[in-house]
């Protein structure tokens, strides 16, 4: 069978499974995405449930980064819909300000502001797009901070942590604002091998939290243990789909076994 | 091994990098006094020395103009703060709106970007005499206007237009996941720039900043074009008097003298930024 990026073919997709409609957060629809006459994204459907997670799994340049920024209102879409609790947030119309306050995200480096404490960052967003008083959100900061094992460092400037630490406080940053979904984008793929596990133990942990997670990740180890669903995007478009034991243990499409293949062969699962 | 105490390895290291240094230190030395004695032979045997040493170098003169001359530098230290503190304010001002996109904001990026054009393009000196003589021309009051504010205008006018691009080239060393970072906690465009971006950019530039202000420093002098009793019009005036040109000179020391600070806060603050980049950009 040919297996055209374009066209998508329906007729593999797995049904939704125990997902109910009403649970759905984040609900794109046929979304597009072009830099000039380059289409990244091609029609691109997929739904975040209440309490899950979904992995991002693709090789590089199929897109991942792409999705999410454009799940969190951060780049203008092509076409398509994308609603969070309902609501089109693709509407130009719509406060993009106050809809990204509604998202949390961390990306695969550079996210702490270097010349802010490490407490600073974290109170940020509570206390200018929020609202917080200052003596609240900080106290709500030191208690983030603790949670991901970071309460020695509240005071110190980002360049002072281990990567890993890093990260993990980008993590308590974005989860500060209580957000609606976390979009994680290869939140580990910049650290070395013995600073990952800190850092998806915290994604785990936040995971049984009931956290609602979108995440792109290489750590096919961790989408299979930690993940409710895992999408493949191949070349702009979901090529196959479904409970992670599935897509990464008898995935049916070529592309994605030849995905696979290339991972196991670098070590990665 | 303990750091106490070194094995006999290091030890005679030790001894060779010593010795190497006392012998750089001591070629330093050398080559530092020769090289002033040739200097002050050549320049003292010259035929004319002593008649030069007589117009420029004239103890008396100076100690003579050195009060006026005093006087007038309070008037550029003065002029020099004014003249400092608005061109960063509107060079600020001018940086942000170049950087801002969209059509609404058309009008005013185009405006900032011909001010800058213009303004870098045009000679200081030809400016101050545009501004100073150009501006009293067209009436706006009856009164006199001081030439030292016009002369201020001047200034901040061209320095601005510089300055400026050195806030818009920090302004854009800020890598773009900061500011992506800054959206994506939902802050505005404006909360960005003024709580992200631009501390990050300023942090950036203060080194070259502060060359602009050495340059800024001595180019205060150039408002006794227009007539105000400043250093250098002091130093003029005293020059004229005594027929000799050791005011010139003691106003040249002046300068230096006032400038030497400011150049070795540059060299601490490239040293400091130099080294934050060194030790580990923020992953
Ligand atoms: N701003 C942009 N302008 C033009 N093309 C872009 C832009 N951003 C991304 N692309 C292109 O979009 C494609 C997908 O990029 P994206 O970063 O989403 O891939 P990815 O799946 O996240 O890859 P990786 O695993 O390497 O992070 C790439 O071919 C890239 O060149
Ligand atoms: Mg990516």
């Amino acid at each position: 069978m040919p297996l055209g990026p374009v066209a998508r073919d329906t007729s593999l997709d797995l049904p939704p499974g125990p997902r109910r409609k009403e649970d759905v957060v984040l609900d794109v629809r046929g979304l597009v995405k072009a830099y000039d006459d380059a289409v990244v994204l091609n029609g691109i459907d997929l739904t975040v449930a209440e309490h899950e997670v979904v992995t991002l799994i693709g090789s590089s340049g199929s897109g991942k980064s792409t999705l999410l920024r454009c799940a969190g209102v951060l780049e203008p879409i092509s076409d398509g819909q994308i609603l969070l609790d309902d609501r089109d947030i693709s509407d130009p119309r719509i406060d993009a300000d106050a809809v990204r306050a509604r998202f949390g995200v961390v990306f695969q480096a550079y996210n702490l502001f270097p010349h802010m404490t490490v407490l600073d960052n974290v109170m940020l967003a509570p206390r200018v797009v929020h609202g917080v008083p200052p003596k609240e959100a900080r106290a709500r900061a030191e208690a983030l901070l603790a949670r991901v094992g970071l309460a020695d460092k509240a005071g110190a400037y980002p360049d002072r942590l281990s990567g890993g630490q890093q990260q993990r406080a980008a993590i308590a940053r974005a989860i500060a604002v209580e957000p609606r979904v976390l979009l994680l984008d290869e939140i580990t793929s910049a650290l070395d091998p013995e600073l990952v596990g800190e850092v998806l133990g915290l994604v785990r942990e936040l995971a049984s939290g009931g956290a609602t997670i979108l995440m792109a990740t290489h750590e096919m180890g961790f989408a299979k243990q930690v993940a409710d669903h895992v999408v493949f995007l191949d070349q702009g478009v979901v090529c196959e789909e479904g409970p992670p034991a599935q897509v990464l243990g008898e995935p049916t499409r070529p592309r994605t076994q030849e995905f696979l293949r290339r991972v196991i062969d670098a070590g990665r699962l | 091994m303990s750091p106490e105490q070194p094995t006999p390895l290091e030890l005679s290291r030790r001894r060779l990098r010593a010795g190497r240094s006392r012998r750089s230190t001591l070629t330093a030395l050398v080559s530092t006094l020769v090289f002033a004695a040739v200097l002050y032979l050549g320049v003292t045997n010259a035929p004319g020395w002593p008649r030069t040493q007589a117009t420029f170098l004239s103890p008396q003169v100076a100690w003579d103009s050195l009060p006026r001359i005093l006087e007038g530098l309070w008037l550029n230290i003065r002029v020099l703060a004014v003249a400092a503190v608005c061109t960063l304010v509107l060079a600020l001002v001018l940086a942000v709106l170049r950087t801002l996109r969209g059509p609404v904001w058309l009008p005013l990026r185009l405006l900032a970007t011909g001010y800058v054009d213009l303004f870098r393009g045009v000679p200081l000196i030809v400016l101050l005499y545009l501004v100073g003589f150009g501006v009293p021309a067209l009436r706006f009051t009856d009164s006199r206007i001081n030439p030292v504010i016009l002369g201020t205008v001047a200034l901040v006018l061209t320095y601005a237009a510089y300055v400026s691009e050195v806030f818009r080239a920090g302004i854009d060393s800020v890598h773009p996941s900061q500011r992506l970072g800054a959206r994506s906690l939902g802050l505005s465009y404006g909360q960005s720039m003024k709580l992200v971006v631009l501390p990050q950019a300023v942090r950036r530039v203060t080194p070259p900043l502060l060359n602009d202000f050495v340059a800024m420093q001595k180019d205060v002098g150039l408002i006794s074009l227009l007539g105000p009793l400043d250093a250098v019009r002091a130093a003029q005036i005293a020059s004229q008097s005594s027929f000799n040109f050791t005011p010139y000179v003691v106003a040249a020391l002046l300068f230096v003298l006032l400038s030497v600070p400011t150049a070795r806060l540059a060299d601490w603050a490239t040293a400091r930024a130099a080294q934050r980049e060194q030790s580990g950009a923020a992953l």
